[in-house]
Parts: C-alpha cells; sequence; structure tokens
C-alpha cells in the first residue's frame, strides 16, 4: 500500500485536529459555561448543536446541487464533481437526520411537541427523504458515467423541488392557524456569550463538513478504482482462459 | 422495416415521435389491459379501505377530496412502473434512442399516455366518492373539478415520467420509484385536495375560493413538463 491510497494528507490531517480541538471547545462552551436561557432553562443548550447541524446540512445540499451542476457542464465535466455531490449529500443526509432529532426533542422541551406543520419543518423532513432518495440512485449500479449523469439530474431536479414543497407547503399552513408553531413568541434571547458559542458551533461544523466531505471524496475514489481494477482483472483472467483454451 | 415503417417516421420531428408513441403505449394498454383490470381495481379497493379505516361516514365525506388524490397517487406509482416496465424489457429504450428518435419526443409521448391513463383513473376515483363517500358535486364545482383534474394529472404525468425514466433499466425500480416521487408530488396532493375540497364544498369551502390552487397545480405541471423534456435526453444516453 502506498501513500497515496489512504484518504489523509498533512491537510487534513491539520483539518481534523482543529476540528476535534473546536468540539471539545463548543462542548465545555455550550454545556458547561455558557448560562441558562431564562425561558427555556438547560434545554436551550440543545441549540448549539442543533442549528449549526442544519446549516451544515443546508450547505451539504447546495453543495452537492453545484458540484452536480459543474458535472453537468460540458466543460468542467470530471468525475470529482460527481464524487464531492455524492459525499457532500451523505454528510448533508446524516446531519439532517441529527438536526431532526435534536430539533424535535428540542421542541418537546420548548413547545410541548415533538413535531409541528411549520413550512420550515415540514420542508426539512421532505428535504432529508429527498436526499435518501438521490443516495438511493447513487447506488443504483452501472458505469460511473451513468451514476454520475443520473444522481446530477436528480440533485437539480430537487433544487426546483424544493422551493415548491416549501411554498405549498407554507399555503397549506396558512389554512391550519391551529397548527402553526405554538412557540413562535419564545424566540431566545441571547447574551453575547450564547451567541460566540453558536457562532463557534457554525464556523466548527463548517469545518467539519469540509474535513468529511474531503476524506468521503477520497474514499468513493478509491472505491471507483477498486471497481475498475476488479473489470480489469476479470478481463485479463478471461482472455488468459481463453488463450489457454484455444492452445 | 420497410417502406411503410420508413414513411409513417418521415421527418422524425418531436411532436411526430410524440403521437408515434403516445399512440404505440395507449394500444399497449388497451391489449393488455392492465390499467383495466389491475390498476382500476386496486384503486377502488384502496377506496373501501379507507372506509373500513375511518369508519364514519362524517369522517369520510370531510377527508373524501384526499383520500381520492392519494389513491391517486398510489395507483399513478404503478402506473408509471409499468409504463417503464414495457419500455425496458426487451431493451426497446436504448433501441429507440440508437434509432435516433428524439428523446423530447419520447418524453412528450410517454407523458401525453400516462396523462390519458390518469384522468381515466381519476375520473373512476371522483365517481367513487361520490358514491361511496357522499362527496357532493354542483355544476360549477364540476367544471373546477374538471379543470383540477386535467392540470393535476398534467404534472403528475410530467414528473411520473422524468422520474420512471430517472429509474428505468435499474434493479430495484419498482422500490425506488416510490421513494423519489411521493415526496415530489407533495404540491399536486395539496393543492388538487384543496381545488377537489372546494369543488365537492367540503367543509362549507365555496367553488370559488378553489380557484387560486390551480395556479400552484400549474405553475407544477409547467416546471416538470419543461424539466422534463429537457432532462429526458441527457438521462436516457450514456
Amino acid at each position: 500500500m502506498s501513500n497515496d491510497r489512504v484518504t489523509s494528507t498533512p491537510f487534513t490531517k491539520g483539518l481534523g485536529f482543529f476540528v476535534l480541538l473546536g468540539i471539545a471547545l463548543l462542548i465545555i462552551l455550550g454545556i458547561f459555561v455558557s448560562p441558562a436561557d431564562v425561558n427555556q432553562g438547560e434545554s436551550v443548550r440543545i441549540m448549539y448543536a442543533h442549528v449549526p447541524g442544519a446549516w451544515l446540512a443546508y450547505l451539504a445540499f447546495v453543495m452537492t446541487a453545484v458540484s452536480s451542476a459543474a458535472y453537468l457542464w460540458k466543460r468542467t465535466r470530471s468525475l470529482t464533481w460527481d464524487r464531492i455531490a455524492g459525499a457532500s449529500a451523505e454528510v448533508g443526509v446524516l446531519f439532517m437526520g441529527i438536526s431532526l432529532v435534536t430539533g424535535s426533542l428540542w421542541g418537546r422541551l420548548t413547545w410541548g411537541t415533538y413535531w409541528t406543520w411549520d413550512a420550515r419543518l415540514t420542508t426539512t423532513a421532505f428535504l432529508f427523504v429527498t436526499y435518501i432518495g438521490y443516495l438511493a440512485v447513487r447506488g443504483l449500479g452501472g458505469t460511473h458515467q451513468q451514476r454520475a449523469r443520473r444522481s446530477a439530474v436528480l440533485a437539480l431536479l430537487a433544487v426546483l423541488e424544493i422551493p415548491l414543497v416549501h411554498f405549498s407547503v407554507e399555503l397549506w399552513n396558512t389554512l391550519h392557524q391551529e397548527a402553526s408553531v405554538a412557540g413562535r413568541g419564545t424566540d431566545v434571547e441571547m447574551n453575547g456569550l450564547m451567541l460566540f458559542t453558536l457562532f463557534l458551533g457554525v464556523v466548527v461544523f463548517t469545518l467539519m463538513y469540509v474535513w468529511l466531505v474531503l476524506h468521503r471524496q477520497r474514499s468513493l475514489m478509491l472505491e471507483d478504482m477498486l471497481e475498475d481494477s476488479g473489470l480489469d482483472s476479470a478481463l485479463s483472467e478471461r482472455r488468459a482462459e481463453a488463450t489457454q483454451a484455444g492452445r | 422495416m420497410s417502406s411503410a415503417g420508413q414513411q409513417r417516421f418521415t421527418g422524425t420531428t418531436v411532436i411526430g415521435t410524440a403521437r408515434l408513441i403516445a399512440a404505440k403505449d395507449l394500444r399497449v394498454e388497451l391489449r393488455s389491459r392492465v390499467l383495466l383490470n389491475q390498476v382500476l381495481p386496486f384503486a377502488l379497493i384502496v377506496m373501501v379501505m379507507f372506509a373500513f379505516a375511518l369508519d364514519s361516514d362524517a369522517v369520510l365525506e370531510r377527508v373524501a377530496p384526499g383520500l381520492v388524490w392519494l389513491a391517486a397517487l398510489f395507483s399513478a406509482l404503478i402506473m408509471v412502473s409499468r409504463s417503464f416496465a414495457v419500455e425496458t424489457a426487451d431493451g426497446a429504450l436504448d433501441q429507440l434512442r440508437s434509432a435516433g428518435v428524439p428523446a423530447m419526443g419520447i418524453f412528450i409521448g410517454k407523458m401525453m399516455a400516462l396523462m390519458a391513463q390518469l384522468v381515466v383513473l381519476v375520473t373512476l376515483l371522483i365517481i367513487a366518492a361520490v358514491v361511496l363517500y357522499r362527496a357532493e358535486l354542483s355544476w360549477a364545482g364540476s367544471v373546477l373539478l374538471v379543470t383540477t383534474g386535467l392540470t393535476a394529472t398534467c404534472g403528475l404525468a410530467a414528473v411520473g415520467t422524468l422520474y420512471g425514466g430517472l429509474a428505468a433499466g435499474a434493479k430495484g425500480r419498482e422500490t425506488l420509484l416510490p421513494l423519489l416521487l411521493l415526496p415530489v408530488v407533495a404540491p399536486v396532493l395539496i393543492g388538487a385536495t384543496r381545488a377537489t375540497e372546494s369543488a365537492f364544498g367540503t367543509r362549507g369551502v365555496s367553488t370559488s375560493q378553489g380557484w387560486p390552487w390551480l395556479g400552484l397545480l400549474a405553475v407544477f405541471a409547467v416546471l416538470f413538463s419543461v424539466s422534463g423534456a429537457v432532462a429526458f435526453g441527457p438521462l436516457l444516453d450514456d
């Protein structure tokens, strides 16, 4: 195994170090140092994982769309864009799942309910399912180019779909006033340290996103290479068999 | 493939192709009777099962519009699956493409055929709602309902053909398609259900309140027809 077959470089090692350091700092600030909220009490600490998680997921989905467009555009066509799109979507789905879970727990504590049919929440759930579907399409098989083409088109369709879903849920929601968020008024009054902790969370999660995507993108590349080499060796084996049989 | 086949295929225009493909799909349907013998009975039994689950005339009357469109969506999934099973069974889609048939024509043709079948389905479901769930329909309501039905089925057909083509030929297509399609068609479910509610006069909603929802359905239909016609080519050829 030569050195270029691993997914880390000096850059990602350094980045990873800073990410872990940042997460440790975030845990200390978020759980121990920052004050409890006046209205929400201790439960406000969920925010430091929930908000950055949601931010990371949205960032990841935007990145998936951008790199899908880059793949489809002929001048920049490269499977690297496709792998970045795939890696980004995987990380996005993971963190969207995390922020949905933390969000509903937080909602239970502050609004008294796990879920409300608010447009933002509902759209987020749709995003989650849509990108699970996207990942399933990536796993359909076929050549790398087939996978790239299919999933890139799908990622761009999601860009069309999501605003439309959001808009229609909003329209639907205006008819169901009783269902809209009970906790609209419970906006968090933030003091400086809370705001700083939240800001730190967003920065750390963004760095973590870059770190994870770099690694995942490279491991996807290795997977593709493995598939190709498997095919090559199978071909040469068959050829060898054929020449032996010919003798 | 002598002169007869070639003559009918002169020009390979998009519209000409679309007409041929649509006619072909509908002919396959008329001869195989899958819609008539399998999909429509399925849709009907779903409507009956809803009644078992909800178990109250008052509730059924209130939710009838939603049930009509929910049953329509589930049945549409089967239709889309079927529409592309026909196409990929013998590699027909690949052959169409390698024969130089325009992808946009294939898309429009399959979409038209699917829409025709969906119109039949939705008509049957609305009749079922009137008979089974006591939904009431006035003249003004009928006009709204027909317009809603046509716009919604157009959108469903477009998005169904697009995603059907996307998953066509892949293993595990039958299970993947619902996962891909259902989130996308949520706006149709919302728009069509609200418009149908006002056509039925459910919960005292007046007919005039239904028309604005058609805007949503129309935007959906246009958006996915256009993007489908554009994206279908790149999806098919590899």
